[in-house]
């Protein structure tokens, strides 16, 4: 008896888990499913390839070179690092509607943004208004912690230091004249950069939290003066500095500058003569850097970019080449075996 | 490496601790009383108190001890050296990456095994503090168990276990005797008899134990359970009396007294010095092969890694040798870090680089197999097709770490005895100078009594052999070491004989003797009891004789015999001796030798157990001489074992020869039919036993390990004697290789010996002759080599007269030949233990003969069936699970470090972290962990019901075969190739490119640049993204678990990436994460290159696996697409059999032979096959084929030549 009950308490659970006997589906990667599969999957991508390249097909992009390494470029003049407050004028031409909204963009070309020295040299305590770490900022914005006389810098650190300053204004020539194409500069940086992540300190006006501190060494002008036009567009939530503070992924890379979205371009730039006025500020060439300027359009998927439809495209016929490939193999061996 | 460690532990202890310790034996005072002066001068001892301490760690030294115990393993200390090199270098991820997956390991384990021992200190001290009853100056006191000290007298009660190990002195049994269970200590159930001192046997008050003024004289303790010599000198009067002490006269502790009601005994070894304490050693770890090459890869990887950091330290400074790179003005350098020297700065930068790519040694690896082995382990335990009903014992798992190992076994080492077959005897027939006795046992169904059941086969004997026959019957009555057991709820006995009104048993150690004893009583002779040394036997006139038991002489192993010496009640002197056929009849004088001896071989071809009896009368003087041989060499101390054998040796000679018995073992139900799977599943199954040739052959046909075909060669004693070994070997070696034309075998011939049926006998002389390394011929020496290569064309191997070291020397041989093949060793008795531990998978069966085997294996099994389920189901499973296991942990760690490698190449090789501290340090941890630890733990890639019902599936896993080098290169491969998709189709998607969220203008979140954070989290969704799509494409057996753990951790991955970028935490000091995962997903080009690069990376894998399985399917794969076909009905209604051969036009389109050996067609293995090829040509009468081979056998014959036109299955033999 005493036996009986010790065998039932010995026994294995008999449940469908316990014995490795749960319910389950097989499936199984043959050539019967894989093959239309791929058929479809490759339909499909060439699909979508075939409209993301027409459509990044449609998208007008125009690039200008301003670095002046050329002698002939008009910016030659301004490319040497001791002229100081250099501005120079870049005229092109449109043939065709260049249609909107159209963006523009500046680009840097053999621009390590993505250092990491250079990308933790920040203080994101203080940029998000704290003002203890307006006093002594985070050890990592080293060298740009404190200025020769032990003053603290803010905003602190490599990155900040580094803002891009050139600005540009650009003219539509009509008949002679110059008329000034308005940018928009509003929302050009994450929402969430602007509204959460950096804030300025609750303290008005804005400049009084500044007090005992110094502007970033490269900077002409503090923080708070970073926009005199719009008082609400300065200190850490300028839109310039937001977006600059955005480190680039990959050396070559482009920043928004401002939109074109007003006025009489509202439509896009209309061909014709237009002329850009650069204020020549930021140097480059001593790391063997370009400068450029984009204007560009966009559609429902984006800057032009052919890599992704080409990239679908290519991925698309691999597949429906597979199957085909695969048929014949399964033509050729599977069958008999089933003799 | 447990015992040299132990003997280490013991040498140095001895240095510490002093020199009284040094003292080969120790004296112990009973009752702590000084021996009477100038006895002789006893140095005295000190021992150690009875406390016994089996926790690890005190207070003090918990932390340190653990924390040095823990980083001891190779995981935790790469995890400790690259969290310390991130504290004291700038590295790239924060220490916390490594330092908290660490830490909470480290807390994890620490507070385990901290809870662990909290509880063996909770135990120790109950049992230290657990009272015991002591005599003292003739008073018993109570006493904690930990304050006991060598000497003391102590009360042990009935079902009381003993505290220390003990000297019995007396017992409330008249006779001296008790009875023990050792059940905690080796798992035996059954009782045994302990024997108290002679001498003092009568003293049971505690007045007059006190009164006993003797002291033991002892070796110092040893592990051996079973073994004990001593020797108790009593100071009766001025001459001291000295008596042996064995084994029998020591309880020990944690054994428990039974249905005794009280006994004194003397403490002689305490606390950490008892048998059991020192048998709580650890076994020496075994590792499986898989393990083995899982560490070849790490170290492959780690090479990888390095080099990875050293080509980039390189390239560091190699691209930086333009200043303006090195130090542009955007991004100057603090003046310290200008002035540190230059080869400090690339040493640094190594170590950065290795700190950022530390993560391509999956760490977390070792910690998922781990719990992989652990948790594995279960499902055989739950096994409910390896429970026993009869026994009520279920699979035990010793150890979780060899799973895998059970599916790569090719040579299988089993017992006979107990293994194959049932170790339960009876009694068939014996014979006495040639006439054959069989008692009749049922007679409609009732046991007829006394001499009517006795059938005389040959021809009555005549009035000489009636005095045989009398002897005979005495002989077997008298020479046994069977207990007759009165009471009725004795558990562990099965053998029940009614007899009148109560029921009584015999029981003994060895069950022959029982069947042997059981069958003397069918004939008439029962054997009552033993009773103030005699042995009383009711003969057939139902008269009682008695007989003075005198001496025994018990059995081992090596003699193979036992004798007793009785003086029956007419004062005459005999010595009764019964053994092994080959132990008795060098040593006999006289007697019908002959008649004998062919009835035993008669009986051993039957497959017969036969035992002989001989006896030897002795006068008064011989005994005397006997006498004194004994009781020296039972007195001795030193070498008492050897002196015992040779007096035994002395007093076993001049036998007449009286006749011999023949005892039946049944197969083990099904033993047949798990053997011929075995074989079929390409294992070489080897018999290891002690039995005689001819008993063990015909078993070994009985369970179709040889067939009517097989042909035998025979290495035996009787050979050599006509041949020299020499000849013998090279005969035989010729022999079997002539038929692969002479053709050297090569590594794989452990697997493809499949059709060649040789099977050979060899005998233990033999084997230790082949053995013996011979010095004064070197050409002689490779006879051990000649032996292995005639082994490794034998699929079937019997080994008999084996000695049980001899076992593991023929286990240990295999292990140490050239292939290196994986061996497996099963066995029930103690004698298997040797071979169990040496083989690289020790199989105990629960059997009759005691736990010891059961004790020391890795996997303990009720029955030997078992044994197939074990391999062919559970070790398969295992096996692919732990392969895919490891192959994809290093898939899934090139795929994720490698992009941030590539990336090192755009970002001026500083060490800039591709991927957020946040996917790093959770990555392996909970983004990628679960799925695959659940198909570790559950993927079937076949039907249960076809792994057992087809063996030739085990084949297909054999010699590695799915962890071998280009399998593991394909797999990083691909790694490589997914990495590259990865990081160069984000690459180009953001390369110079207004790569944006949708451009409209609708709300102000337009044109939004993204960063090097959105590029490293889309680079990391899609990496896990197509890890986890990889692991769902081989996932064969999807369970609602598994859907629920694969969608369920991508599920997982996003929302903790919402969450993670989604909330401003306030413990970060950065927040470079903020909002970056839902800006990509709120940008249609990120969605599209998201599913673009999930599928281009999952596709060549995809091609690759169906054109494969359409190519070159192994027997696995076609036996899924078969399955698949008859909707997993398969199992019930299909042959198999034309699953394994491609068919006939399949053959002449590929153009090969290749297919031809059809079990395992390899695609690696062309080199194999190829020989494989010529041989079926050349010898195909030699084969034998399975049922299962019909279809390829079909096929070699169409190929082979137009003669056999379209020959179809009938040909198989």
């Amino acid at each position: 008896m005493v036996k009986k009950e010790q065998e039932i308490a010995n026994r294995p659970d008999n449940t469908a888990f316990t014995q490795q006997r749960l319910p389950a589906w097989q499936p199984m990667l043959s050539a019967g499913i894989v093959i239309p599969g791929f058929v479809l999957i490759g339909l499909a991508f060439i699909g979508i390839g075939v409209a993301l390249f027409v459509t990044s097909r449609s998208i007008q992009v125009m690039e200008l070179d301003y670095t002046g390494v050329e002698q002939t470029s008009p910016c030659f003049r301004c490319s040497d690092p001791n002229v100081k407050n250099c501005v120079c004028l870049l005229d092109f031409s449109i043939d065709s509607l260049f249609k909107g909204p159209v963006f523009f963009y500046y680009g840097l070309t053999n621009y390590f943004q993505n250092y990491r020295r250079y990308g933790v040299s920040k203080d994101d305590d203080q940029l998000s208004g704290n003002l203890d770490s307006f006093i002594s900022p985070s050890d990592t914005c080293a060298p740009y912690e404190f200025d020769s006389n032990n003053k603290p810098i803010v905003p602190c650190g490599s990155v900040a230091n580094s803002m891009f300053n050139d600005t540009f204004k650009l003219y539509q020539i009509i008949s002679g004249a110059k008329n000034q194409v308005p940018f928009d500069g509003k929302g050009i940086a994450w929402w969430t950069d602007y509204n959460v992540k950096y804030r300025n300190p609750s303290v008005t006006p804005l400049r009084d939290a500044f007090n005992g501190t110094v502007k970033p060494l490269f900077w002409p002008r503090p923080a708070y003066e970073l926009d005199p036009s719009d008082p609400n567009n300065n200190g850490f939530i300028n839109q310039d500095f937001l977006v600059w503070m955005r480190r680039a992924a990959l050396p070559d890379f482009r920043k928004l500058y401002r939109r074109i979205t007003e006025g009489d371009y509202t439509q896009g730039l209309p061909a014709g003569n237009y002329s850009l006025e650069i204020a020549y500020n930021y140097p480059v060439l001593s790391f063997d850097g370009r400068k450029k300027v984009v204007l560009s359009n966009v559609s429902w998927m984006g800057g032009k970019n052919e890599f992704l439809g080409i990239a679908y495209l290519v991925i698309g016929s691999l597949c429906i080449v597979m199957s085909i490939v695969m048929l014949i193999v399964y033509a050729k061996f599977k069958f008999p075996e089933e003799e | 490496m447990g015992m040299d460690f132990s003997t280490l532990r013991t040498l140095i202890s001895r240095y510490c601790v002093g020199e009284e310790n040094w003292v080969d034996s120790r004296t112990v005072y009973i009752g702590q009383r000084e021996p009477p002066p100038g006895t002789e001068a006893f140095i005295q001892q000190r021992f150690p108190d009875n406390r016994i301490t089996s926790s690890k760690y005190t207070f003090w030294n918990f932390i340190p001890k653990n924390m040095f115990e823990q980083f001891r393993r190779v995981a935790n200390f790469y995890f400790l050296i690259i969290f310390l090199v991130q504290l004291i270098i700038d590295t790239p991820t924060s220490p916390i990456t490594s330092g908290l997956p660490l830490f909470f390991v480290i807390t994890v384990t620490a507070i385990k095994q901290g809870y662990e021992d909290w509880l063996r200190h909770k135990a120790d001290n109950s049992v230290n503090q657990c009272p015991v009853h002591v005599v003292q100056h003739g008073k018993v006191v109570r006493k904690q168990s930990r304050k006991l000290r060598v000497g003391d007298v102590v009360l042990v009660k009935e079902d009381e276990s003993f505290p220390c190990d003990l000297i019995l002195l007396s017992s409330s049994r008249d006779d001296g005797t008790c009875f023990v269970t050792t059940a905690s200590l080796d798992g035996e159930s059954s009782h045994k008899t302990y024997y108290a001192v002679q001498d003092t046997k009568a003293y049971n008050t505690e007045k007059e134990i006190d009164s006993i003024h003797a002291t033991i004289e002892c070796e110092q303790p040893q592990p051996d359970l079973y073994k004990f010599v001593g020797r108790i000198n009593f100071y009766m009067d001025s001459e001291p009396v000295a008596r042996p002490l064995g084994s029998e006269n020591l309880l020990l502790r944690g054994a428990t007294l039974k249905n005794t009601e009280f006994i004194y005994a003397v403490a002689i070894y305490t606390g950490m010095e008892t048998k059991m304490a020192l048998n709580y050693q650890s076994k020496s770890q075994k590792r499986s092969a898989v393990e083995k090459s899982m560490n070849a890869y790490l170290v492959v990887y780690l090479c990888i890694l390095i080099s990875k950091a050293i080509v980039n330290t390189v390239m560091k400074y190699v691209w930086q040798a333009d200043p303006n790179r090195d130090e542009p003005w955007y991004n100057e350098r603090t003046e310290t870090e200008r002035q540190r020297h230059i080869v400090i700065r690339a040493f640094t930068d190594f170590l950065a680089f290795m700190v950022l790519f530390n993560y391509i040694i999956p760490v977390s690896m070792y910690v998922t197999v781990e719990m992989q082995k652990f948790l594995g382990s279960y499902f055989i335990m739950w096994d409910d097709e390896m429970f026993d009903e009869e026994l009520g014992e279920r699979a035990m798992v010793n150890t979780s770490d060899l799973n895998e190992e059970l599916g790569q076994v090719e040579y299988v080492f089993t017992d006979k005895t107990g293994t194959l077959t049932e170790n339960n005897m009876e009694f068939i027939e014996c014979c006495v100078d040639g006439h054959v006795y069989v008692p009749h046992v049922i007679c409609n169904g009732q046991v007829m009594p006394g001499a009517a059941s006795m059938d005389m086969i040959d021809t009555s004997p005549g009035p000489d052999a009636r005095e045989h026959e009398e002897l005979f019957f005495r002989a077997l009555c008298l020479c046994h070491t069977v207990q007759v057991k009165e009471e009725e709820t004795v558990d562990g006995i099965k053998h029940g004989i009614h007899q009148g009104k109560s029921t009584s048993f015999y029981i003994s150690s060895s069950p022959d003797e029982v069947a042997l004893v059981e069958g003397m009583k069918k004939l008439g002779f029962t054997y009552l009891r033993l009773k103030d040394s005699h042995m009383e036997i009711l003969n057939r006139e139902d008269e009682i004789e008695r007989f003075e038991l005198l001496e025994v002489l018990t059995f081992d192993s090596v003699r193979r015999r036992m004798s007793v010496i009785v003086r029956s009640s007419s004062g005459r002197l005999y010595l009764f001796c019964k053994g092994a056929d080959s132990a008795i009849f060098p040593r006999v004088i006289s007697g019908k030798v002959d008649q004998v001896r062919a009835r035993v071989e008669h009986n051993a071809v039957e497959g017969l157990r036969t035992l002989c009896v001989a006896y030897r009368p002795l006068s008064q003087e011989q005994y005397q001489e006997v006498c004194q041989l004994l009781s020296g060499a039972k007195l001795a101390l030193q070498d008492r074992d050897k002196r015992l054998a040779e007096a035994y040796d002395l007093i076993e000679k001049d036998l007449i020869l009286l006749g011999a018995t023949a005892v039946e073992d049944r197969l083990q139900e099904k033993a047949a039919d798990t053997i011929e799977s075995l074989h079929k599943a390409g294992m070489k199954v080897w018999v290891l036993t002690g039995d005689k040739m001819e008993t063990a052959a015909a078993t070994c046909y009985a369970s179709k390990l040889f067939h009517r075909n097989t042909q035998i060669l025979e290495l035996t004693t009787k050979r050599t004697e006509e041949q020299s070994l020499h000849d013998v070997l090279f005969d035989l070696s010729r022999t079997v290789l002539r038929q692969h034309g002479g053709m050297t075998r090569d590594t794989f011939s452990g697997l493809s010996g499949d059709c060649t049926d040789y099977g050979l006998i060899i005998d233990g002389a033999t084997l230790s002759a082949v053995l013996r390394p011979t010095h004064e011929d070197s050409n002689s020496g490779n006879y051990k080599e000649i032996f292995l290569e005639i082994c490794r064309n034998c699929s079937a191997v019997l080994c008999c007269r084996m000695a049980p070291l001899q076992k593991a020397q023929i286990v240990k041989l295999i292990k140490a030949s050239k292939e290196h093949p994986i061996t497996l060793a099963i066995g029930d008795g103690a004698n298997d233990v040797s071979m169990i531990l040496e083989a690289h998978v020790g199989i105990g069966i629960m059997g009759k003969e005691g736990r010891q085997a059961a004790r020391n294996s890795d996997y303990a099994i009720p029955k030997f069936k078992h044994l197939k389920k074990m391999l062919l189901v559970h070790g398969h499973y295992y096996y692919i699970r732990i392969s895919e296991l490891v192959q994809y942990f290093f898939y899934k760690n090139v795929c994720f470090i490698f992009p941030q490698f590539l990336y090192q190449f755009f970002c001026g090789f500083s060490q800039q972290p591709l991927y957020d501290t946040a996917y790093l340090t959770l990555y392996n941890i909970s983004f990628t962990s679960l799925p695959i630890l659940l198909y570790s733990l559950i993927e079937q890639h076949i039907n249960m019901d076809i792994l057992k019902k087809d063996p030739s599936l085990y084949r297909d896993i054999a010699k590695n075969s799915l962890l071998r080098w280009p399998i593991f290169i394909y797999w990083t491969l691909l790694g490589v190739y997914d990495a590259i998709v990865m990081f160069f189709g984000a690459y180009f998607l953001f390369d110079n490119t207004t790569f944006t969220s949708n451009g409209q203008l609708m709300t102000t979140n337009t044109q939004m640049m993204f960063g090097n954070w959105t590029f490293g989290t889309l680079v990391f969704t899609v990496l896990v993204f197509t890890v986890t799509f990889k692991l769902a494409l081989d996932t064969h057996y999807w369970t609602w678990i598994n859907h629920f753990v694969i969608w369920g951790s991508l599920i997982f991955f996003v929302v903790f990436s919402l969450l993670w970028g989604g909330i401003i935490w306030p413990f970060l000091n950065y927040q470079r994460m903020y909002y970056v995962f839902m800006q990509m997903l709120s940008s249609g080009p990120a969605w599209l290159s998201i599913i673009l690069l999930i599928a281009a990376s999952l596709l060549p894998d995809v091609v690759k696996k169906v054109i494969w399985r359409a190519l070159w399917p192994t027997t696995t794969e076609r036996i899924q697409n078969a399955d698949k076909l008859y909707k997993g009905h398969l199992s019930e209604f299909t042959p198999l059999a034309s699953l394994h051969a491609p068919s006939k036009a399949g053959h002449h389109r590929r153009g090969s032979g290749t297919q031809r050996n059809a079990p395992n067609p390899r695609r690696s293995e062309a080199f194999t096959k190829k020989i494989m090829f010529t041989r079926w040509q050349k010898t195909p009468d030699y084969c034998t084929f399975t049922p299962l081979l019909r279809f390829a056998d079909g096929t070699r014959h169409t190929k082979q030549g137009s003669a056999y036109n379209g020959a179809g299955p009938e040909t198989s033999v």
